[in-house]
């Protein structure tokens, strides 16, 4: 075995800031094309270290309860979780809220900031892709679950039937299947293609013979040459201004969802853009999340330096204020309406029964992120993983208190009726963070995690990578 | 082509007991038994050849109206057929239409033709048909908890009878329910001539003895004044659905030209239904109505001379609380000589109702308002309950024949019964199911339900019906008619001879069948004497309220101290019902709690005692302690805690065990209905209560409930319209035009003012639509299923609120929410403007029910219809589909009535016509709060009263355009309060 060498000119060791404190290097300085090549390559081609075998394992055990809970949902149907009438929607969907929104930093990190020329995305946007399809894979898993007959899930898709029936397109749900439908294709295709480069690398690297095929095999061909790069090149571009849009659309069309319903304090206007914040919001504590630790165990620092993690919570810290004047504004409205549903939604959303959750969100999600304005908690990596930590908890809690403290008392009092998740339940949102993980392990394990053909041009242009 | 029929097999064994046994021959019926020689064997085989023989040329006795073995023309597979019958309750009778297909019943409904239905019904009638399809009713004769034939118990019997004959029965007795069958009384008579010296009884816990010879039969439509000291009229009198009626006619509003509305006015312990429908309701202990009674008495002019005693209270100084109220109600009465009612229940001692019946006479409403009830003649030989239970702990008694009820159960707690029960050497108990009574006794018989067996039955007001069966008996059993044939020796005859042969022999006329066969089909008997005996017996002293409580006690009001109230609960009556899950989870009427039965306290007393709902309390009474939980009662009077009975049964099926507290175990007889004395001490434990509405404040006017008064809408019929905010047709993203509704227009219209929340409406749609029963614990996780739910809002301060109730069905919207939000399209829209849910199509995302802002759509969470027994099979009515576990439902106005009419509609070439669908929550409504019909034919009932200026969409703001629409609800108030 062999962890990858470490550099002797690790970044973190001398650090450059601009004047306002902001870390400068995308890149630690003395990297060659072959250090980054042995550095990222080598992973998915050596034995996997100690901390990954545990890490896998945890994650592999979360994954079998997720097994487990959704065996026993299957055989006895959704009256094992807490959902009653009138709270019909319950954990299911507030996980799917949220892994949909953890799953947009990826394609905003990927798209817009590739469109942008921001070259901070060289290091990350790999992950993050990543991040996006399982946390993609595990929204989609959701609303299936969360189906009284899942067994019937594809009469949600348009296709010939022979009783000539098609989807209600009048309903948010059918929208929401081609929203999360279209993202998870132009995501896939989107990491796939960024993918065939690197995987040539590794194949060009390996010394076993079925590393070689394997590698070779999803490596297309590639042969380095210049007209393929022009041609992957063009395709990238084209596919980042496809897949710009969705950033915006998915998460406003699953926001639709709620808005559309007249359900008081789903019924809102501002959800569309409030819920994209969000969802870039959560994407970037996830990707957070998963980058610091990895960081520190492959000894990466000198790839992902501290301006890439700065540069995150900087965006963690704008969208955290617009998802913060959505929260004002969401209450303000309810009091300039002036109508009593929302008045009293408003009212019973602080000071209800699940006020404490209300107030638990603002905490985490108002309160804890202002720390970033300090400039020592965003170059700290374990200040900034906690801060990420109580983002994450923060944007669940968001969707529960929108989706759950919603239903138990809108229109009719005679009806209303408080929410209390089963054990089921839990194993349910676990494990879906064991599915999650699990795929983040394999993908740590099997598929170079940072880009090495974009890191390699850092490396040739290194006046990209610095701030002047 | 000819139809193959099974002939029906005298196979009397449960299909469960047939399925299971997969053995076809006993245990051990292969061994060949020691001593048996090969020529015996053959010997008995032969014999057993032979007898079989014999035994095939027995011919079936012929009764019509049995299950057909050859098609009958009458009967078209799928069609269902309906016949009339009736049953009682607490021994009065009530008349059913009974819906059967192919000879099973599936639906009960009222007799229109019968004085005290109307075509209502009860909450109990409705949950009858369940009990019939029971799988824990008795199914076998037992003995010490063996099996055995019913001709075992016929010889046991007539062996016992042989030992009591020599003294002319002097060790016989017979215990019954309350019962008023004519035949069955006949019967009784011939026995107790048979045996001059064997006695008889009567126990019902719920008897009606303190009304003694009060018993009034009131007329509530000519009443303009009604007022109710403690009493249920409206819910548990025998004779309720026919007052609830001519009750709410005299209430009922749709134009304001020539309004009228009767004023009511109630006093009462603990809130009921009739109470909460009170214009003035003060809640009063029960120990205070007879001051009050004497108050009213005072001032409306009854002085000495008419019998009155004279009494601390009523010397014309006014000490009262009440005193704004009485002086109202005194004014009010004073001023409708000749058109009032003053009423009391069994609950109030005889003295109460010596008293109202005075009032009543000194009013002039006597012959009016109110007419003497034709008295029932009972049979001589008659003895009080008390003597009874005494002769039986002397060991006087031999036999006893318990005849249905359970009084080892329900008896009052001081007889201490179940000891002086074992003293009796032979006791035999018929009843339908195996309850504690059975158990200790010697011969449990199984009784045939009443939709099994052939009897008759007479009602409050003395009119006369014949039960005819719907179904052949499920099980071993017989009925009580064929118990009282075998006392009296004769050879043994079916119900069916012995019941027809009375009513022949009683009316030697001609043209006797063809009267019996009108009779039959009218459900009630016109032109018939029922069968009558000599030798009327006196009744016996007040059967358990043996004292009264001290002169001083009764006339003064009693402060602080506590009083306990007994009384039947709203859903199992005296512990009947236990076992019965459409009752069990029917909710309570204001707790809406279901399986369980709670200590009502006052919101005062739960204060000063520092009690929340849910605490259990250390509750004693007389030396006796139980514990029980407590719920706080607004409304509730604040020194009275009532215990319902009916719970707490040790030995009633799978669904009863072990329900609620058994309150019988405190009930004196000094103590019957209420009494002083009570301590109730916190003991530190909980209970967890389940109910279907915890929140009974409409928090604000959100346009869910517009009430008014009476004079407020003489002055402006408007009032409740004015307040609505409805938005203009065309505020939506789709084409507002897009269902013209040129033919059909479904509509339905609920009464608010005339409604008074009994519930029935929910029992009656969970019999018509197969609705689940899902248990206590899926409806703390309010998963209930009911498709109309009734609500009930208390407005005004919680020791003294007033009620209104509301009954939900799903409101057809126009606008429906649901529709716009599901994606596979499996709630839609039909062009009679029908919100139809396909639950075919239907895959559970649930997105309809969180957009209905009624909350009136209901979710199988789980499979609730798997693990059925063959027998709850049969209950489910064919014309409506069997849900599975994950899709959604509600109500569909009863779609199979709808296209019922249409089919017949279409066959006769014509339109369907106004009354010609009547779904089931409207049909089993005993004051037609429920209206339904086609908005488009203007002369529709529905048609008129959706143009009242009392009609008001339920959350009208929302756009929804609902098709169920509400008459707010009127308060005609006293100007004097």
């Amino acid at each position: 075995m062999s962890a990858p060498n470490q550099s002797p000119l690790t970044s973190h060791e001398s650090p450059s800031y601009s004047p306002l404190g902001y870390p400068t290097n995308l890149l630690a300085p003395g990297q060659t094309y072959e250090t980054v090549n042995k550095t990222i390559a080598e992973i998915p081609l050596s034995r996997a270290p100690m901390s990954w075998r545990f890490g896998f394992f945890v994650a592999f055990l979360l994954l079998m309860m997720f097994l487990v809970a959704i065996t026993w949902l299957f055989a006895k149907g959704v009256g094992i979780w807490g959902v009653n009438i009138p709270v019909a929607w319950g954990f299911a969907i507030v996980n799917f809220v949220w892994w949909v929104g953890i799953a947009h930093a990826g394609t905003f990190i990927s798209a817009i900031l590739l469109l942008l020329f921001q070259h901070w995305r060289t290091a990350i946007n790999r992950f993050t892709e990543a991040m996006t399809l399982f946390a993609v894979a595990c929204a989609g898993s959701m609303p299936l679950l969360h189906l009284g007959r899942p067994w019937v899930f594809y009469w949600l898709f348009p296709y010939p039937d022979t009783m000539g029936v098609w989807p209600q397109f009048r309903s948010p749900l059918v929208w929401d299947v081609f929203a999360v439908g279209t993202y998870f294709t132009i995501s896939l295709l989107f990491w796939y293609l960024g993918l065939v480069p690197d995987l040539a690398t590794v194949r060009d690297r390996a010394k076993k013979l079925w590393q070689k095929k394997v590698y070779g095999f999803f490596a297309l061909g590639w042969r380095n040459s210049a007209s393929h790069w022009q041609r992957h090149q063009v395709a990238y571009l084209l596919l980042a201004g496809l897949a710009t849009p969705l950033v915006l659309s998915v998460h406003s069309v699953v926001s639709l969802d709620f808005s559309v319903a007249i359900v008081p304090g789903w019924h809102s206007t501002i959800f569309p853009p409030y819920f994209v914040a969000g969802a870039i919001y959560s994407g970037f504590a996830m990707s957070l999340n998963i980058v610091i630790p990895v960081r520190k165990i492959y000894h990466l620092e000198h790839l992902i330096t501290e301006r890439y993690l700065n540069n995150m919570a900087n965006i963690m810290l704008a969208t955290g204020l617009i998802v913060a004047y959505g929260y004002f504004i969401e209450a303000f409205m309810a009091f300039y309406s002036g109508d009593i549903f929302e008045r009293y939604m408003m009212m019973n959303r602080a000071f209800g029964p699940y006020g404490w959750v209300f107030w638990t969100l603002m905490v985490f999600n108002v309160l804890v992120p202002q720390t970033l304005w300090s400039a020592r908690i965003r170059r700290n990596t374990v200040a900034l993983f906690i801060v990420a930590l109580f983002i994450n908890a923060g944007m669940w809690i968001e969707r529960f208190v929108i989706v759950v403290t919603s239903l138990t008392r809108d229109f009719t009092p005679s009806a209303w009726h408080m929410y209390s998740p089963t054990k089921w339940d839990w194993m349910t949102l676990f494990g879906s963070v064991g599915l999650f993980l699990t795929l983040q392990f394999l993908f740590i394990r099997l598929v170079p995690m940072i880009s090495i053909s974009e890191t390699r041009e850092l490396v040739a242009e290194p006046d990209k990578a610095t701030i002047k | 082509m000819k139809r193959e029929r099974q002939i029906p097999t005298t196979d009397h064994r449960s299909p469960i007991t047939r399925a299971n046994s997969t053995d076809e021959f006993a245990p051990g019926a292969s061994q060949w038994p020691a001593g048996l020689s090969r020529r015996e064997f053959l010997r008995l085989s032969s014999a057993t050849l032979a007898l079989a023989g014999l035994g095939a040329c027995t011919k079936q006795p012929l009764e019509k109206i049995v299950p057909y073995v050859e098609q009958p023309e009458v009967v078209i597979p799928g069609k269902p057929l309906r016949f009339a019958t009736a049953t009682q309750y607490d021994g009065f009778g009530q008349g059913l239409l009974v819906t059967g297909y192919e000879g099973r019943p599936t639906k009960i409904e009222g007799n229109p033709t019968h004085p005290a239905s109307l075509g209502a019904t009860s909450v109990w009638a409705q949950a009858d048909v369940l009990d019939l399809y029971d799988p824990d009713r008795a199914q076998t004769v037992t003995t010490g908890g063996g099996i055995k034939t019913l001709d075992d118990f016929w010889n046991a019997l007539n062996l016992a009878l042989e030992s009591v004959k020599p003294a002319a029965g002097a060790t016989l007795r017979i215990l019954t329910e309350a019962i008023s069958s004519p035949t069955l009384l006949a019967q009784l008579a011939d026995v107790m001539q048979k045996f001059p010296a064997a006695r008889w009884c009567i126990w019902d816990p719920l008897n009606r003895d303190n009304l003694n010879a009060n018993e009034w039969l009131c007329d509530f439509s000519k009443a303009k004044v009604v007022v109710a000291l403690e009493s249920d009229f409206l819910y548990a009198h025998p004779y309720a659905l026919r007052y609830v009626r001519d009750f709410s006619n005299a209430r009922r509003i749709i134009d304001a030209e020539g309004a009228r509305m009767s004023r009511f006015y109630a006093a009462e312990p603990t809130p009921t239904i009739t109470g909460s429908n009170a214009d003035h309701r003060i809640a009063v202990a029960a120990r205070d109505i007879l001051p009050l009674a004497q108050a009213i008495a005072t001032r409306a002019g009854l002085t000495e001379l008419d019998g009155l005693k004279p009494s601390s209270s009523s010397d014309g100084k006014i000490h009262h609380p009440w005193q704004d109220w009485i002086e109202a109600v005194v004014r009010d009465l004073k001023a409708n000589r000749g058109a009032s009612v003053i009423i009391t229940g069994e609950t109030q001692p005889l003295e109460v109702h010596a008293l109202v019946s005075q009032i009543n006479t000194k009013l002039g409403n006597n012959g009016v308002t109110i007419s003497p009830v034709p008295p029932l003649a009972l049979p001589a030989n008659r003895i009080g309950f008390r003597e009874l239970v005494d002769e039986m702990r002397g060991g006087a008694v031999e036999l006893l024949i318990v005849l249905g009820g359970n009084p080892r159960y329900d008896a009052a707690a001081d007889f201490d019964f179940a000891a002086a029960f074992e003293k009796v050497k032979l006791r035999v108990h018929h009843s339908v199911y195996f309850n504690e009574t059975s158990r200790h006794s010697h011969w449990h018989i199984p009784a045939l339900h009443f939709l099994e067996s052939w009897s008759d039955t007479r009602a409050f007001d003395g009119s006369v019906s014949i039960a005819q069966p719907l179904i052949e008996p499920m099980y071993a059993g017989t009925s009580a008619h064929e118990v009282l044939e075998a006392l009296t020796g004769q050879s043994p005859r079916t119900s069916y001879e012995i019941v027809h042969t009375r009513w022949q022999t009683e009316n030697p006329v001609p043209d006797f069948e063809a009267k019996w066969r009108r009779a039959l089909s009218d459900g009630i008997v016109r032109e018939l004497a029922a069968p009558s005996f000599p030798n009327h017996g006196e009744s016996p002293a007040l059967a358990a309220s043996a004292s009264l409580p001290a002169e001083r006690e009764r006339t003064e009001m009693q402060g602080s101290k506590l009083e306990l109230l007994f009384r039947p609960d709203v859903s199992v009556r005296d512990g009947r019902y236990a076992n019965n899950g459409w009752l069990q989870e029917l909710p309570r009427q204001f707790s809406k709690l279901v399986w369980d039965n709670a200590a009502l306290i006052s919101p005062q007393l739960a204060k000063r005692e520092e009690l929340e709902n849910g605490d259990i309390v250390d509750v004693t009474f007389r030396d006796r302690t139980i514990q029980a939980p407590v719920w706080i009662q607004p409304g509730q009077a604040e020194n009275s805690v009532t215990m319902p009975l009916g719970y707490g049964r040790e030995v009633a099926g799978r669904v009863g065990r072990n329900v609620g507290f058994n309150a019988y175990a405190l009930r004196t007889a000094d103590a019957f209905w209420f009494g002083d004395g009570l301590t109730i001490r916190k003991n530190g434990a909980r209970h967890s209560f389940v109910g279907t509405q915890q929140h009974h404040d409409v928090h604000g006017p959100r346009g869910i409930l517009h009430d008014g008064t009476f004079e407020e809408f003489v002055s402006n019929p408007h009032f409740a319209q004015e307040k609505e905010n409805h938005p203009s047709i065309d505020e939506t993203l789709y084409n507002p035009t897009e269902y013209p509704y040129k033919g059909y227009k479904w509509g339905m219209v609920v009464d608010l003012n005339v409604c008074i929340g009994c519930h029935a409406c929910t029992i009656a749609c969970q019999a018509e639509n197969n609705i689940p029963v899902v248990g206590k614990q899926q409806v703390a996780m309010h998963r209930e299923m009911h498709w109309i739910r009734v609500d009930t809002y208390y407005s005004g301060a919680a020791d003294d609120p007033e009620f209104t109730h509301q009954p939900v069905p799903c409101m057809h919207c126009e606008n429906a929410p649901c529709e716009l939000v599901c994606p596979v399209g499996a709630t839609v829209h039909d062009d009679e403007g029908l919100n139809l849910q396909v639950y075919n199509r239907c895959v559970g995302t649930r997105y309809c029910s969180n957009n209905c802002p009624y909350k009136v759509r209901r979710f199988n969470f789980l499979e609730c219809n798997n693990g059925l027994s063959p027998t709850e099979k049969l209950v489910k009515n064919p014309d409506v589909t069997v849900r599975s576990r994950g899709v959604m439902e509600k109500c569909t106005y009863c779609i199979q009535r709808i296209n019922a009419a249409r089919i017949t509609a279409e066959l006769e070439k014509r339109t369907i016509g106004d009354g010609d669908i009547v779904p089931a929550c409207a049909q089993v409504c005993p004051v037609e709060a429920i209206v339904f019909g086609n908005m488009n034919d203007t002369r529709s009932r529905v048609a008129h009263l959706k143009r009242s200026p009392l009609n008001y969409w339920m959350l009208g703001e929302l756009n929804t355009r609902p098709r169920t629409t509400y008459f707010a609800k009127l308060r005609n108030r006293s100007s004097d309060l």
